[in-house]
């Protein structure tokens, strides 16, 4: 029975994981605008132009936060 | 075929097909030009995307209207991030209403290879540009977007935002936290639940204990924090709200918990501890509807000019305006604000004061004349010496006033505290009675009891029932254009007994004007005749009467002259036109109408009296209905900054002259409603411009009448769309209706509180009843509320 111990480790190891990564989104502002990246997304690009924008924008919003 | 020639861009009516790029017309250049930059940057996938997506850009574009932004001071308050290689910059733009304009805006990069990139944040109408400053300077990325008919808000104001969003973050935060605590202490507490007492394996209990505790640990330091800081400040104020009994409940629960667990004596209440922190903080994002568009805490600042042109020794430069020093020379253009309190230099003005004083005609001034700031200038560009610097001047000293420095207490006791009060104290009673009961036969089981009653009586439920109830009347409100503040202006509303109205743009559509010709009628030729005559004067109000006759070719004037504050005169095929007050027409005084309220502007034509347009505000549809019913149910009053030629049709409205007050400066409405409250009104502003200001802040609550909510309005507890003022009788019953329905809630989650104190007293309180407990209080009563308060909604007809 105690096997549990190591399921329970690696459950909670998981959940942690995914706490983390809750708090990240949070943090880099995924919760600010609730409404355009669901349009955004279904623009078309065409193809041509570079999607490094939101990379740019994510720096520009650590700086800020100093 | 010539009526559905519409715009390519922007889909209004074109006037004839002049202006065109092969077969698509334009109504106007600036379309033209919005077109011609989509189609040589291959953007026209836009016009796909939405059909006539456009804005009609603003005609007036001077170059240099966004120097001011390149400004050193200026840049720094504007500019969110800089250095060598990257700027990046957030302009508000109000203009933005459809997902091409997104599309559009977010394509900047194709537009000018200068900018990096661009990302709209829709909800808050924003687009926050990056760029190279090496090449581009901030006044052309305003250029720019203003080109495309976006044209940008730029004000101060925006911290209060910013911190506005880092606290909803720690919120997202908090309950991301006590969800995830309050998943695993209950999938751990599990095994105990299901089994009979003492058959789970003691080494599997006190791990399940242990790691229970450590999940709550962060629970109880951090996700908290605002219910201590609340409980600790009320109790310093020496009141009771209802963050007293939780934070009791709260710690009680967590004390409790973690010495049964370190005692081994139980498994304690984390599960229900955790889980009681979650519904909470979810309720209170629940009651955190925020608009983010709109912002209520605005002060004159921000409907100031940043920016504006001084003249020294016959240099223009574009200057801030809080570097304006008295004896400053400055240049005001058509439709521009007058920063500070100057004399008039050169040219004859005419200042619109309707945003100030409530006066709703512009008045004439000439060279020497003294200008109060906030008057907007409408005809030619005047130059001005400044005599006060900006925040000295008379309209701002109102910002000076004490109601401004504090910050705002509201006097209206909240329900839920009011019962909290008596509830700490009968939670506390029961707790002590049935402690000192047991305390005869068992100490141990004495203060089990005591701490099982305070948990228990949490008033979990009692929390969530008011930012339920109110939280739903906040978004049913939000849906008919009605924006409060916050819950607590809601609440307040249901309290008011007084009402307070402003006149013109809160009674009266604020740009919107009769303007009808009553006498003989005119031919065709005639009224090409007035149109040209007006055409040659400034005057507001010839410029009304040009935009209102119909669309006809200009004749030639000659000796056309323009007589200060009389009127215009000029000739036009060899007759003689004049246009302006009767008495300079040489009218006798039984031709001009003895109840003169309204603004008529009389028209001669070769010495023949032909008779007179009239001008007169327009009542906001649904005033008469509206003002009936609040006349039965409130005191009314009307503060009107505005002379007194429109009081009859008022006394018609509101039945009773005593109540009308005329010519009120901003001081005297601030110490009006200031005076009622001493005796005792609660009283409910509602008003429209920055003469309101201080009305609206003094108040209970203050509502804020706009035509554009996206416009700046003052600042206020709610923003109100100038359509739908006939509701706010509906509105004020609506807020009633959302009070009684807490109530009964209240009554419902006591029902349950007497149930669990029932089990705690005899000394049954185990994890397993708490866990059914709490959470069925708490969501039944969120569900009831929530329903309740729709259903009463929808009867009210305001879904």
């Amino acid at each position: 029975m105690y096997v549990m111990f190591i399921l329970i480790a690696f459950s909670l190891a998981v959940s942690l994981i995914f706490l983390a990564a809750y708090f990240w989104s949070v943090r880099s502002g995924q919760f600010d605008d609730k409404y355009t990246p669901s349009v955004r997304i279904l623009f078309d690009d065409k193809g041509t132009h570079k999607k490094t924008e939101t990379d740019a924008e994510s720096v520009g919003n650590h700086e800020e936060n100093q | 075929m010539e009526k559905s020639l519409l715009c390519f861009h922007c889909g209004e009516a074109c006037p004839d097909h002049s202006i065109a790029i092969g077969d698509k017309s334009f109504c106007c250049h600036g379309c033209k030009t919005v077109f011609e930059i989509l189609n040589t940057n291959e953007l026209c996938d836009y016009y796909n995307i939405e059909e006539t997506p456009g804005i009609t850009p603003k005609q007036d574009l001077v170059s240099d209207r966004f120097a001011y932004l390149d400004d050193e001071t200026v840049r720094q308050q504007v500019l969110e991030f800089s250095d060598a290689k990257t700027e990046k910059v957030t302009f508000h733009t109000p203009a933005m209403h459809c997902v091409s304009c997104i599309w559009l805006l977010e394509k900047l990069h194709d537009m000018d290879q200068r900018i990096y990139s661009s990302l709209v944040n829709f909800p808050r109408k924003e687009v926050s540009i990056t760029y190279n400053p090496a090449e581009m300077k901030l006044s052309e990325t305003a250029a720019l977007i203003s080109s495309l008919g976006y044209e940008p808000l730029v004000s101060l104001d925006t911290v209060s935002k910013r911190e506005q969003s880092t606290a909803e973050k720690k919120l997202y935060l908090k309950i991301g936290l006590a969800g995830f605590a309050f998943g695993n202490v209950m999938i751990l507490s599990f095994p105990e639940y299901l089994s009979r007492s003492g058959a789970v394996d003691p080494v599997f209990k006190m791990v399940f204990g242990y790691l229970s505790l450590v999940f709550s640990l962060p629970i109880l330091i951090y996700a908290t924090k605002d219910y201590y800081a609340s409980a600790w400040a009320s109790l310093k104020s020496k009141t009771i709200n209802i963050d007293v009994p939780v934070t009791l409940g709260i710690g009680m629960l967590f004390f409790r918990s973690a010495w049964e667990i370190l005692t081994q004596t139980g498994v304690g209440y984390l599960d229900s501890f955790t889980g009681l922190v979650f519904f909470l903080l979810v309720g209170r994002l629940f009651q955190q509807k925020t608009y983010e568009v709109l912002s209520f805490e605005r002060d004159y600042k921000s409907f100031f000019p940043l920016s504006i042109t001084r003249k020294i020794n016959n240099v223009e430069a574009v200057v801030s305006v809080s570097k304006l020093k008295p004896g400053d020379r400055i240049v005001v253009r058509n439709q521009e604000l007058i920063p500070a309190d100057s004399v008039l230099l050169k040219s004859d003005a005419f200042i619109d004061y309707s945003f100030v004083s409530g006066e709703s005609n512009p008045v004439a001034k000439k060279a020497g004349d003294f200008i109060y700031a906030g008057g907007r200038q409408s005809g030619t560009t005047i130059e001005l010496e400044v005599i006060k610097e900006p925040s000295q001047s008379y309209l701002t000293q109102l910002w000076n006033n004490e109601v401004f420095n504090k910050p705002r207490v509201s006097t209206l006791n909240k329900l839920a505290n009011q019962v909290s009060h008596y509830f700490t104290f009968g939670v506390l009673a029961i707790a002590i009675v049935a402690a000192l009961y047991w305390f005869q036969f068992d100490t141990a089981k004495g203060i089990k009891v005591f701490t099982a009653v305070l948990i228990v009586a949490c008033p979990c439920a009692l929390a969530l029932s008011s930012p339920f109830a109110l939280g739903t009347a906040l978004r049913i409100f939000g849906r008919q254009g009605l924006y409060m503040k916050n819950t607590e202006a809601v609440e307040a509303l249901s309290k008011i007994n007084t009402i307070v109205m402003d006149k013109t743009g809160t009674l009266t559509e604020a740009r919107q004007e009769i303007i009808e010709f009553s006498g003989d009628s005119l031919s065709g030729i005639e009224r090409q005749m007035v149109r040209s005559l007006v055409h040659h004067s400034t005057h507001p109000l010839s410029q009304k009467i040009f935009q209102a006759l119909d669309i006809a070719p200009s004749m030639t004037i000659e000796n056309f002259e323009e007589v200060s504050g009389q009127g215009i005169r000029g000739e036009s095929q060899g007759h003689l036109l004049k246009l302006g007050s009767g008495k300079w027409l040489g009218l006798k005084p039984e031709q001009i109408d003895a109840e003169d309220m309204k603004t008529r502007v009389y028209l001669s034509i070769d010495g023949k009296p032909k008779g007179f347009f009239l001008i007169a505000n327009i009542f906001r549809k649904g005033l008469r209905p509206l003002l009936n019913d609040l006349l039965k149910r409130f005191k009314l009053y009307l503060l009107s900054g505005d002379s007194e030629r429109e009081k009859p049709a008022l006394v018609n409205l509101f039945g009773n002259e005593s109540d009308l007050y005329f010519r009120q400066t901003p001081e005297e409405k601030l110490a009006f409603v200031s005076s009622l409250q001493s005796s005792g009104s609660h009283v409910l502003m509602v008003g429209d411009g920055l003469n309101d200001a201080g009305a609206l802040r003094a108040s209970e609550v203050g509502i804020a009448i706009t035509d554009d909510v996206s416009a700046f309005s003052p600042a206020s507890d709610g923003i109100l769309t100038g359509k739908n003022l006939h509701l706010l009788g509906t509105f004020i019953r609506m807020s009633k209706a959302t009070t009684q329905v807490i109530v009964a809630s209240f009554v419902i989650s006591i029902i349950y509180n007497v149930v669990g104190v029932g089990f705690a007293v005899a000394g049954k309180l185990s994890p397993l009843v708490s866990a059914i407990l709490m959470p069925a209080s708490s969501i039944s009563v969120v569900a009831f509320t929530t329903f309740t308060t729709t259903l009463r909604a929808r009867m009210m007809k305001l879904t």
